[in-house]
């Protein structure tokens, strides 16, 4: 036997080799008309969990609150005036928890306040909170004033500070209703960065249809009507900018319309439909009104849910990162 | 060329000075000529010995010789192994090399040619790529990620809150959470022994030179010229991964010589870091957030049924 050992072995792994490198060379090729290795994601999936999605739900209920809040306030509508302050605080020390929560060192949360960051879309979201909480936190302490603390010089001082309080949080609030969409695009997840152009008004409109389905399920009928508009108007701007999502981009499209994240976005849709059609048809029915603000404020939520999800779905599947990006290289583009 | 402090896009000279350093060494990086890659590991290995890297589990994945699975918070180096037929190819005996092993025929009768089979076996030491524009460095909020003056990337341990914003921004996947400690991690191309003027680990480790360590322009230039060479010998498909610096990251600080297509080493084929488009994302959310105010406003007016 006159072979030198390099070479038996490398005889050895082409006998041992060859189908498999048949079959494996291009695991996914068999599914689709792109390659990858061994069929495993590019990206790494986010590690935000349930806490980010409900953070997106809760910040945007938070801030149309707000609105209608300094709105009642302006209007001399005091019931649906307290509900939305509180409403808007809520959402607030929701979010403040949830954002809190989902860091992998919550005892460092306040690293967040040493830079300030125009690049990091965080960074800017952070500091847009930390402007918007005290202006609610001030409105809703002071609805909370028992009346014997009113009287009081604090008390006083707390009355006359609310309505200048709230204002300035409604400055605010539509940035904290439409950032949330810049912070889930300005990253490599297909989804959402593909999403990029239609994301904020998903979001605002999903957010306008929260807070008005809380002042609908809160406030009583005969202050609720601007609720009422302001869900009807926010909640037809989710469902168009929705359907986008589904359709307009491209292969990404596929992660909004298959699996867990179309399911929830389906839901999303019936509810908000329904939600919307009874903003506008409820008329003075207290319990007409309630059940569409829940089904608005569920909707809301399956939303955000459903648009994570898609953005968790698009790093899994190597396709949704290697098939637009082959055919940019394909056709000769520049990035 | 003068680059404003703003740059976030498209070629930069002067990545450290950008970054605010006005006296700095020169930008340094990693060459990774995957064609004298022979699968060893060592890089793997002399990353988790320097860095003090725990395990990420010892599982058998069945991808051939690949372990590792892919880069991770705990494994800065990853070493690909691909399996795929290959067109048989001829080359002069004169171009083969005699590795000098232990035969019963006299050494050297044989040139290596005629046990070559249609099948070839690619193999290559992934990395993080220290980008130009590092899509990590960007939205980190704490500032945890910052550029060094060797124009890498670096994650500060001490500062790291874990909120993984890193993880989805990073277009080429690289950077990751580890589970048990919270916080991010990834290659920091050996930052401590950069000071001291020692080269990375893993480069140091490689016994084929496979990873090349040095000032970026310089390898860039080795890399071409080693295309060069290969396109000569008849290896077309060699082609260079991410030396670039009109690709959508501005170019890697650490580059690739491939011999397929980056996909299927698990590579991005046209990774663009988010920030490219930060700009036109405010926009949108800006006029949303216009829309969204003058819509809050004019809920009010109207006829009331009060």
């Amino acid at each position: 036997m006159s072979r030198s050992l390099g070479r038996m072995s490398a005889d050895a792994a082409q006998q041992r080799t060859i189908p498999a490198a048949a079959s494996d060379a291009a695991p996914a090729s068999a599914e689709g008309d792109f390659r990858s290795y061994y069929g495993r994601r590019v990206l790494k999936e986010p590690v935000w969990e349930w806490l980010v999605p409900a953070y997106l739900f809760t910040g945007g209920l938070s801030a149309a609150c707000a609105e209608l809040a300094a709105g009642a306030d302006l209007t001399r509508r005091p019931r649906l005036r307290k509900a939305t302050r509180l409403g808007a605080l809520g959402g607030l020390g929701a979010s403040t928890y949830l954002l809190i929560a989902d860091l992998g060192r919550p005892e460092r949360f306040h690293h967040m306040l040493r830079v300030a960051k125009p690049s990091s879309p965080m960074s800017v979201g952070t500091w847009l909170l930390v402007a918007y909480g005290p202006g609610v936190g001030a409105a809703a302490v002071a609805e909370l004033l028992p009346s014997r603390l009113r009287r009081t010089w604090l008390g006083k001082l707390l009355g006359a500070l609310a309505r200048p309080a709230g204002l300035a949080s409604a400055a605010l609030a539509p940035g904290v209703a439409s950032y949330t969409a810049v912070l889930l695009s300005h990253t490599a997840v297909p989804a959402w960065n593909e999403a990029r152009d239609r994301l904020p008004f998903v979001f605002a409109g999903s957010a306008a249809a929260a807070g008005g389905g809380f002042g609908m399920v809160c406030a009583p009928v005969d202050e609720a009507e601007p609720a009422r508009k302001l869900a009807a108007v926010g909640a037809v701007t989710e469902l168009v900018t929705s359907r986008q999502l589904d359709e307009r981009l491209g292969i990404v499209s596929e992660a909004y319309r298959t699996g867990t994240a179309h399911r929830l976005r389906q839901w999303s849709e019936y509810l908000t439909a329904g939600g919307a059609l009874g903003s506008l048809l409820a008329g003075r029915s207290r319990a007409a009104g309630v059940v569409s603000g829940l089904a608005l404020l569920a909707g809301s939520a399956l939303q955000r849910f459903g648009i994570f999800e898609a953005g968790v779905e698009s790093t899994r599947d190597p396709k949704y990162v290697v098939v637009p990006q082959r055919r940019r290289v394909d056709r000769g583009e520049q990035a | 060329m003068t680059v404003s402090r703003e740059s976030s896009f498209g070629p930069l000279d002067d990545v450290s000075g950008d970054a605010g350093y006005t006296e700095h060494p020169e930008r340094v990086g990693f060459f990774t000529d995957t064609s004298v890659c022979i699968g060893c590991k060592a890089c793997e290995v002399a990353c988790k010995e320097w860095n003090l890297l725990p395990d990420d589990g010892f599982d058998l994945l069945g991808m051939s010789f690949d372990n590792t699975g892919e880069l991770s918070a705990n494994s800065w180096r990853h070493v690909a192994f691909i399996e795929q037929p290959a067109p048989e190819r001829r080359t002069d005996e004169a171009t083969a090399v005699d590795l000098g092993l232990p035969s019963f025929d006299l050494p050297g009768a044989g040139t290596g040619e005629e046990s070559r089979t249609d099948f070839r076996w690619l193999m290559s030491s992934d990395v993080c790529k220290h980008c130009t524009h590092a899509g990590c460095l960007d939205v980190c909020p704490t500032g945890a990620l910052f550029r060094t003056e060797f124009g890498t990337v670096v994650v500060q341990d001490d500062i790291c809150n874990g909120c993984g914003y890193c993880v989805s921004g990073c277009p080429y996947g690289v950077i990751d959470r580890r589970e048990d400690d919270g916080r991010a991690w990834k290659c920091t191309m050996c930052y401590d022994r950069l000071g001291d003027g020692l080269e990375p680990a893993c480069a140091k480790a490689c016994p084929t030179d496979s990873i090349q360590f040095g000032p970026l322009d310089e390898l860039r230039e080795r890399a071409r010229e080693r295309v060069a060479t290969l396109h000569d010998r008849g290896i077309t498909e060699a082609r260079l991964y991410g030396e670039d610096p009109n690709d959508g990251v501005g170019g890697d600080g650490a580059f690739f010589l491939l011999l397929d297509e980056p996909e299927v080493y698990g590579l991005p084929p046209d990774p663009v870091v988010p920030t490219r488009d930060a700009g036109s994302m405010w926009a949108r959310a800006g006029v949303a957030a216009a829309a969204f105010a003058a819509t809050a406003v004019s809920v009010f007016f109207g006829r009331s049924r009060r």
